[in-house]
């Protein structure tokens, strides 16, 4: 009895495929039917839209369906939930890390990358090798400027991995959290064509980062104007790519907000790499001995 | 009709069966002495406490040699054990105390920051190694990373005997080469063993984690400077 219910059972799949392909306007509710309303309608958000939206629409869905996995609503508690977001190859990181360096006008990051897969492979290790360079490097370019002086002491500093790893995980992750409630908020009030979602968020502000990288390894050598140009370069870079991300998800609405956005995201990119560059870069004095510094500072003061 | 009511009564055909008197009932009915034999080959209550230590000590030993000869055997992934990461962890700690970080607030690494950070270090690693689809167990990979530590170990123990001598330029080219050539030997040794379980379109970021690991634990080491 069993083996004959499964040609009926797959023929009625068939019929309903048929009818949606049929009459595609038609209301029917149903998950693909929601799933290529969403899609169409980040497309036609997107900068990248294009006439083949129209003229193939079965092809992009079935492509987007591909790329993105299938994807199963897992509770959170389970190790599959977190698995979704380390479904990624390497020539996918790749792609996402040079797309993050080279913003391209009209290249939007989450949608010509990321297109509803974030993963959150390439935040975390772009985060720890940040924070990794950043003490090493900074301990070095210390090391090369009192290279020669007679009362430095070479330390490792490795406290300093602490600090820059408080730093930049909470930029990297307070920063979209902040973000993504406030898009939310605004999504309420004005409805918007683009809304990210908060993985989504996290991936761009994750992959916006690795353009500091080489950034922070230059900083090694001990020229402050080499250190202001490639701050001002990784910034344009990032920055860019940020804007560019997160400008349709703001473009309906008020001008006042766009700019506040906009600048908010600057800022706080800005206030990360300088704040770095100031702390970890800033080549204290020389480590005098203790006991004469205190014989010698303290009848002065 | 007849087969559906045996499925249903499974033992029912066996009450009909009875053994006539005049057919002698033989066979062997002894238990199998040859498996409780082997039983015992395997039991370690009544063995002398010596042996049971030498052979955790030989099967640690083993897997050192494994690290060395970084050859694809499944040994060191088989059967795993913590002792030996244990070992080399708390040896790396104490080497790398009495450093700066004594006389110094901003000094070297402190005794748990090293091992929070091999240990930690070697949990995120074998988390992304699981979370990326990889068929290796969680303890498997912590054994190995841990065991992978060694090279750097001894790298260790070279810079604080090449410390002993002085601590000029050519000091530094030494425990230099000493720290790159053991920090190639771990990434190399522990990635002939965790790559392996990985598609082969997602070797490299495996790979990352484990070079990064390896490297700051090599940035510790070669850092080190004694308190003068």
């Amino acid at each position: 009895m069993a083996s004959t219910n499964d040609p009926f059972q797959f023929q009625e799949f068939e019929e309903a495929g048929n009818l949606l392909e049929a009459n595609r306007d038609a209301t029917t509710i149903s998950i693909e039917d929601e799933a290529i309303q969403t899609e169409n309608q980040r497309k036609s958000g997107g900068l990248t839209a294009g006439g083949d939206d129209d003229e193939d629409p079965l092809a992009y869905d079935d492509k987007s369906e591909l790329l993105s996995g299938q994807k199963k609503s897992v509770p959170f508690w389970t190790f599959e939930y977190y698995q979704q977001f380390f479904d990624i190859e390497t020539h996918h990181v790749k792609e996402r890390i040079i797309g993050s360096v080279l913003p391209w006008p009209g290249k939007n990051f989450i949608q010509v990358y990321l297109r509803r897969n974030p993963d959150l492979y390439g935040p975390f290790w772009i985060c720890t090798t940040l924070v990794f360079a950043i003490a090493i490097s900074g301990n070095i370019s210390n090391f090369l400027v009192h290279l020669g002086k007679p009362h430095y002491k070479y330390t490792p500093e490795f406290g300093k991995v602490t600090i820059a790893a408080t730093a930049i995980f909470s930029y990297a992750w307070l920063v979209p959290l902040a973000l993504w409630g406030f898009l939310l908020w605004r999504n309420n009030k004005i409805m918007n064509l683009v809304s990210y979602s908060f993985m989504e968020i996290v991936c761009v502000y994750g992959y916006s980062l690795s353009i500091y990288i080489p950034a922070v390894v230059l900083w090694i050598l001990p020229y402050q104007w080499l250190r202001w140009t490639s701050i001002v370069v990784a910034l344009c870079l990032s920055g860019s790519v940020l804007m560019m991300t997160f400008w349709p998800a703001v473009r309906d609405d008020h001008p006042k907000v766009i700019i506040a956005v906009m600048s908010a995201i600057v800022v706080f990119n800005a206030l990360l790499a300088v704040g770095c560059k100031a702390y970890f870069f800033s080549n204290p004095q020389p480590d005098l001995p203790p006991n004469s510094t205190a014989i010698e500072v303290q009848p002065s003061s | 009709m007849a087969a559906a009511e045996e499925a249903s009564k499974p033992f029912a055909g066996l009450s009909d069966v009875s053994i006539s008197e005049d057919i002698p009932v033989e066979g062997d009915i002894s238990v199998p002495v040859g498996s409780s034999r082997r039983d015992d080959e395997f039991s370690t209550l009544d063995e002398p406490v010596k042996e049971t230590i030498l052979r955790d000590l030989r099967a640690v030993g083993n897997k050192f040699v494994h690290v060395l000869y970084p050859k694809r055997s499944s040994a060191l992934l088989r059967d795993w054990d913590l002792w030996g990461p244990l070992l080399l962890c708390v040896t790396l700690a104490l080497l790398l105390q009495g450093g700066a970080a004594d006389s110094d607030d901003q000094g070297g690494p402190q005794f748990a920051e090293v091992f929070v950070i091999v240990w930690f270090g070697s949990i995120i690693i074998t988390l992304n190694s699981k979370l990326l689809g990889g068929t290796i167990s969680f303890f498997q990979s912590l054994c190995v990373l841990g065991y992978c530590i060694m090279p750097l170990t001894v790298a260790m123990v070279v810079c604080r005997i090449v410390l002993m001598g002085g601590s000029g330029a050519v000091s530094f080219a030494v425990r230099l080469a000493v720290v790159t050539v053991s920090f190639g030997w771990s990434t190399f040794a522990s990635t002939a063993f965790l790559a392996d379980s990985q598609p082969p379109n997602r070797k490299a970021l495996v790979v990352y984690p484990v070079f990064l690991f390896y490297f700051v634990i090599g940035w510790m080491i070669l850092t080190f400077s004694p308190s003068q």
